[in-house]
């Protein structure tokens, strides 16, 4: 029986020693961390889902009909101590389960600033974080890099032991950012910003895709994300700071058309607004930025006076928009130009920079966590970690 | 001017709608129409249009609904499975630059009808089915509460069938995926038919599912045989009473956020849209608050009848009747606040994602407790591997890894890296399959003597069994290491070589339950050559515990002779141990409610509503809503709806039985 | 003494000897309450899509631009009047009155209308001031919200003409009763969603 099973593990060894488990060995500390919480969830309920799965086969092998030795008790249906251990058994499990959700869920909130780069070494005020703004595009992949003002299509790159910091919107459907080798996915909506926050610990390349089905180009959304050294990493900006192409509102418009499988490409300078211009869907001149248009809502609209405010869509990305009973394709005009709208996107943003200070190193504080340094008094006060907390459970 | 008339007559329904340019879809399209053809040739060569329209159609009768959805469930199967072989074998072979047989117009097709044809047109009938046969025989009733109604749900979900179906040759289905989100099924980025076949045919079905779990709930909270309290149901009915209380407080929310998304594509309101302040997000939420409950609507049942099956082939007293019963409402409620564990990715913050997390987690412990409920019922009794029991275990064995994997998605931050992967595929797949679809198995295999007189035949039953349980494993373990691979869902092409082993043995696996599913059907055909042989005509062919196993095989019109009184929960357990004997003289006439055609009528006009509305032929539209409600109407005018069935004829029929049962002994 | 067994006394009871009756129509009531329970939550839905919409004016007209309280408490009066008068219907049904009835019937009617005929004006005028429902989401949830209400109250419209045609040519027999029951419980059950859009969609909305 046991020679058998193992006959039967082994080419499934073999298989398995030949391929990528990526997600369970990832290269970046988030999914890392991401990781050990799968598998310390895993051996938990493996406490119960074991001895259930081997008094299944234990109870039916021992109570079979043919069976001549096994006791037999019709009416034997209920036992008060048994019902106390099948509610008391998974109950705790999940407590346990529960606390460590709690934790892990806070700790490895995509939107938190990382605090460590991996165990044992913390962010300081020299890890300046490398912002990339992230654009869903159908079908393929927009980064900006605002900090060095170039752009890429398809290609993503960071230096290693870096904090990388990610706004991710999309042009116009729902997909999914998603690095396994980094850390764990996040939706990319249109006229919704999401934010990641991970860093890639060991050099090499990547691959990053949509991992929510976007149509028909989505089997070609991938992109290659390299894990640079720092000089890696400048002679790549440099080698797209010189390249041709740049990216401005019109060449974003010729970009976003629907395309499929595309190949890498480069921009060696972008428009500074271009991003929040995408995020608030106000790239097309003269239609109104969502951000523009919120604010006007919240002061409670514009009134009667807004309602023919609606300009015809002349140009749109796919075949048709409009129902078949509904008015024309059309867009909410812009009240302000363009410029004055990318102001206010700017100013926008410098108040979200406000709410989510550069770099947040207080202590995360909540119900059961420890802040650094607390609890141990040791010298590196390493920084709260699932490692750390997974033993102290 | 011919132009206008055209496109007043057919709406956007022109030749190039018919998909005559995809080979695969044109050779499916000449297989079925002959296929078709032949059934109808067959039909009408035995002259059985009569007895079909008299006798099922039309019937009214609890038992045949429940047979008619079953055989919907049976037929959707194949077509939904074929969908997945497609799917299997594209994956398998799109690696290295090639683009596997399929286009991504067709591909895309491919999944979403999968998905939309399992959950909606192949678990749904099978578990409306099985509850509608065996709910009002457990609880000692003649019928359902609301009899018409019945019919009509089902030919309801015959019409979402059909559109979808027809969706298949008349233009395309949706490309977005079974919950189809927007804004990528709104009318910018999908302005073809596709879509509008999915709204409308869930919303006919849905219709019909939600007047099905109103009957039902209506059925066993009234119609329960004097002495049945609700502490003396069998687990089964409460297990189903639950659902259809699931069933009624969901389906209304598909049906509103479907409506929604109509509008949207109709008349361009702004629910759902990225412009004029419209929200995608609360779709996902929306539908998730109806996707969610949907889940347990499925499994529930079937929890039920793993209960049924093995406290019966343990002939053994179900350990813990209570806490199962409290289980199932433990869950029932429960699995209205966990819907955004579906979509943790969408960034809603920390606490709300732990939240959420935590409450599946919970449900988990009443779920655990039901596996350990059935263990202690295997616990010291007497276990007879029948086909129903052999179902019982491997369901046990397979459905605790798929409940261990989905409690580990339950974890936010491991849900980040699992959503959308092959292994969130292989999770699911593996509790629909592993439970689901194996308690319909063991469902099927334990009522079937009681439906139709002779038991299944068990050798290729085995078959059917191995070949399922074996491919089961190798279609969804390469998916669970593919997700860990870190692979995404509805993928068409792949260009890394190395997972292409993994989807070669999926595709395997999906071979063997092709297999399986084959067995199957000839397990129904060889059964019913070899009746003779399989016959039981004691109407208890397992030694069963509950009231359905008093009366004959197949049960009489009235079900029951005289209704029953009940005294313990095991009620026919308890006759049977206080020598019951039937009673042979004292028949009354029974009231029974006659057949009616109005059910099929009424569904087929909402076809051709739908239908209408999908390929904007609006006088269809407008014509047959009138109709429809004008034949609703008209039929609110018949207040004959029901007959005695004679004294004499329950003697005769009762007799019959007698002779049966003497002449065997 | 139920059961056929030949020594009477302690055998237990199996089956019922008479014909165990479920009373025609017996579930009717408790159906028809589970039915409008889930169109409670269809409505529930459109109130939540009005909650999370209803402040999306994109920059158009917000409520205070558009309402107009007097009308809508000419039409909220209509409407709760009317389910004081289909309450007389039903008290005249039960003493077997048909023609009180269905004159009762008749004056619940003609407030229905009434209500639709102000609440289509009122859309009209919407409409003819560009405020569509394609205008914002705001008015996309407002006018499905205000309209499947009134979709409702339309088809309560065409049941009670069925209705008072059934009782005219059958009378008041128990079918009919039963039927005047479950439209009156739909009746009433739309006079407490119009006080929900009443008060959350038309008072809130002013205070907006």
């Amino acid at each position: 029986m046991k020679r058998s099973g193992a006959l039967l593990l082994f080419p499934l060894a073999v298989l398995l020693s030949g391929c990528d488990l990526v997600v369970l060995a990832p290269a970046g500390d988030v999914a890392v961390q991401q990781r050990d919480l799968l598998v310390v969830s895993t051996l938990l309920m493996l406490l119960i889902i074991v001895p259930v799965m081997a008094l299944t086969v234990l109870f039916a092998w021992r109570y079979r009909q043919s069976s001549t030795t096994a006791t037999y008790a019709p009416d034997w249906d209920h036992s008060t101590k048994l019902e106390l251990v099948i509610w008391a058994a998974p109950l705790l499990v999940i407590i346990c389960l529960g606390a460590l959700t709690w934790l892990g869920t806070h700790l490895l909130d995509p939107y938190r600033r990382i605090d460590r780069i991996e165990p044992g070494q913390p962010v300081t005020q020299l890890h300046k974080p490398l912002r990339v703004q992230v654009v869903a595009l159908d079908w393929k992949w927009l980064f900006i890099y605002p900090d060095y003002g170039i752009a890429s299509v398809n290609e993503l790159a960071a230096p290693v032991n870096q904090p990388i910091d990610f706004r991710i919107t999309s042009s116009t459907v729902m997909n999914s950012f998603y690095i396994p080798a980094l850390a764990g996915q996040i939706y990319a909506m249109p006229a919704m910003e999401t934010k990641l926050h991970a860093v890639i610990n060991r050099p090499g390349t990547y691959t990053g895709f949509s991992a929510n089905y976007s149509g028909a180009g989505f089997s070609g959304m991938r992109f290659a994300f390299h894990g640079f050294s720092d000089q890696a990493f400048d002679q790549w900006v440099a080698q797209i700071k010189g390249a041709q192409a740049t990216l401005s509102r019109d060449s974003y418009l010729q970009l976003e058309r629907p395309s499929e499988n595309e190949p890498v490409r480069h921009f060696a300078s972008v428009d500074p607004d271009l991003y929040g211009a995408i995020l608030n869907l106000c790239v097309e001149r003269g239609k109104m930025c969502m951000n523009e248009m919120m604010s006007i809502d919240a002061r409670g609209g514009l009134g009667l006076a807004g309602v023919r405010n609606t300009l015809p869509l002349q140009y749109d990305k796919l075949a048709r928009r409009g129902a078949v009973f509904g008015n024309d394709p059309s867009y909410v005009a812009s009240i302000c130009t363009a410029e004055e709208a990318a102001a206010a996107s700017r100013a926008a943003s410098d108040a979200d920079a406000k709410y989510w200070p550069a770099r947040d190193l207080s202590p995360l504080r909540g119900a059961g966590l420890l802040g650094p340094g607390t609890g141990s008094r040791r010298a590196d006060a390493e920084t709260p970690s699932l490692g750390l907390l997974r033993f102290e459970l | 001017m011919p132009e206008t008339l055209t496109k007043f007559i057919f709406g956007r329904l022109t030749l190039e709608s018919l998909p005559l340019h995809e080979p695969i879809v044109v050779g499916t399209f000449i297989v079925v129409a002959l296929g078709g053809l032949a059934v109808l040739g067959a039909i009408t060569y035995f002259r059985l249009w009569t007895y079909l329209w008299r006798e099922w159609f039309t019937s009214v009768d609890h038992k045949k609904i429940g047979v008619m959805y079953m055989a919907l469930g049976l037929v959707m199967l194949l077509r939904g499975f074929s969908d997945a072989i497609m799917m299997r074998l594209q994956q398998a072979i799109a690696f290295n630059g090639s683009e596997g047989y399929l286009n991504a117009h067709h591909y895309d097709q491919i999944f979403t009808a999968h998905g939309v044809i399992m959950i909606f047109f192949v678990a749904m009938p099978f578990v409306t089915g099985l509850m509608n046969f065996v709910v009002p025989l457990q609880i000692g009733a003649r019928d359902v509460s609301f009899p018409f109604l019945n019919n009509f749900s089902f030919w309801m979900t015959v019409g979402g069938a059909i559109l979808v179906m027809a969706s298949l040759f008349v233009g395309e289905f949706a490309r977005t995926g079974w919950l189809a989100y927007p804004p990528l099924s709104g009318i910018g980025y999908s302005p073809d038919v596709g879509v509008d076949y999915y709204i409308w045919a869930l919303q006919v079905a849905g219709v019909g599912t939600t007047l099905s779990g109103i009957n039902l709930i209506c059925t066993i909270i009234k119609m329960r045989a004097p002495g049945m309290t609700m502490m003396r149901m069998p687990v089964f009915t409460w297990t189903s009473l639950c659902t259809n209380v699931l069933i009624v407080a969901s389906f209304p929310v598909l049906t509103a956020v479907l409506t929604l998304l109509a509008l949207d594509r109709y008349v361009g309101t702004n629910f759902f849209t990225n412009d004029f302040g419209g929200n995608p997000m609360m779709y996902v939420n929306l539908i998730w608050i109806w996707g969610h409950p949907e889940v347990y609507i499925l499994i529930l049942p079937l929890f039920g009848v793993f209960s049924e099956v093995t406290s019966t082939f343990s002939g053994k007293r179900l350990f813990g009747y209570t806490s199962m019963v409290y289980a199932t409402i433990v869950i029932t409620i429960l699995s209205y606040l966990v819907w955004l564990h579906h979509f943790f990715t969408m960034g809603s913050g920390a606490s709300v994602n732990s939240f959420f997390g935590i409450t599946t987690m919970i449900i988990s412990i009443p779920t655990g407790a039901k596996m350990f409920n059935w263990l202690f019922t295997m616990y010291r009794g007497r276990i007879r591997f029948e086909l129903p029991m052999m179902w019982t275990v491997a369901f046990m064995l397979t459905f605790v890894v798929g409940g261990m994997t989905g409690v580990l998605l339950a974890v936010p931050p491991a849900d980040f890296v699992l959503h959308n992967s092959l292994f969130l595929i292989a999770h699911f797949h593996n509790v629909i399959i592993g439970g689901v679809l194996f308690g319909l198995f063991a469902g099927i295999a334990y009522w079937w003597p009681k439906a139709f007189g002779f038991k299944l035949d068990p050798f290729w039953g085995k078959v059917s069994f191995w070949c399922w349980v074996v491919g089961f494993w190798f279609a969804f373990m390469p998916l669970y290491i593919l997700g860990l691979m870190g692979v995404t869902r509805r993928m068409r092409v792949f260009d890394d070589p190395s997972l292409q082993i993994w989807f070669v043995i999926a595709a395997f696996g999906a071979v063997l339950i092709a297999c399986g599913i084959a067995a199957f059907l000839v397990q129904i055909f060889v059964s019913i050559r070899k009746r003779a042989e399989l016959v039981d005509v004691t109407g208890d062919p397992w030694d069963g515990r509950t009231l359905e196993w008093s009366t004959s095989s197949p049960p009489p019109a009235y079900n029951f002779a005289f209704t029953p009184v009940i005294r313990d929960n095991d009620a026919w357990w308890d006759m049977k141990k206080a020598g019951y004997r039937r009673p042979l003289s004292g028949f009354k006439p029974i009231h029974m409610p006659s057949n009616t055609g109005t059910g099929v009528i009424l569904a087929a006009f909402s076809v051709a509503l739908g239908f209408g509305l999908i390929w904007y032929m609006w006088w269809l539209a407008a014509l047959s809503f009138v109709c429809l409600i004008a034949t609703a109407i008209g039929h609110t005018f018949n207040y004959h709806r029901d007959f005695d069935i004679p004294a004499a004829e329950v003697a005769q029929t009762e007799e019959t039985r007698t002779t049966l049962l003497a002449a065997q002994g | 003494m139920a059961s056929t067994a030949t020594t009477a006394g302690a055998e237990p009871v199996f089956h019922l000897e008479e014909e165990h009756a479920h009373a025609e129509g017996g579930s009717t009531m408790l159906g028809f309450w589970l039915y409008l329970m889930s169109d409670c939550l269809v409505f529930a839905m459109l109130f939540a899509a009005y909650g999370v919409l209803g402040g999306n004016y994109a920059a158009g007209p917000a409520p205070k631009d558009l309402f107009d309280l007097g009308l809508v408490a000419v039409n909220t009066t209509l409407l709760l009047l009317s389910s004081i008068t289909y309450g007389f219907a039903m008290l005249t049904m039960d003493k077997g009155r048909v023609a009180a009835t269905q004159a009762w019937l008749a004056v619940t009617m003609l407030f229905g209308l009434g209500f639709l005929s102000i609440e289509l004006n009122e859309f009209a005028h919407m409409i003819r001031e560009g405020a569509t429902p394609q205008r914002s989401a705001f008015l996309s949830s407002f006018f499905t919200l205000v309209g499947t209400h009134g979709l409702h109250v339309t088809f309560g419209i065409v049941w009670m003409v069925t209705l008072m045609m059934q009782v005219a040519r059958y009378g008041l027999v128990e079918a009919n009763r039963r039927r005047l029951m479950c439209l009156s419980m739909f009746w009433h059950f739309l006079d407490v969603v119009w006080i929900g859009v009443f008060t959350f969609v038309y008072l809130m909305g002013m205070l907006r």
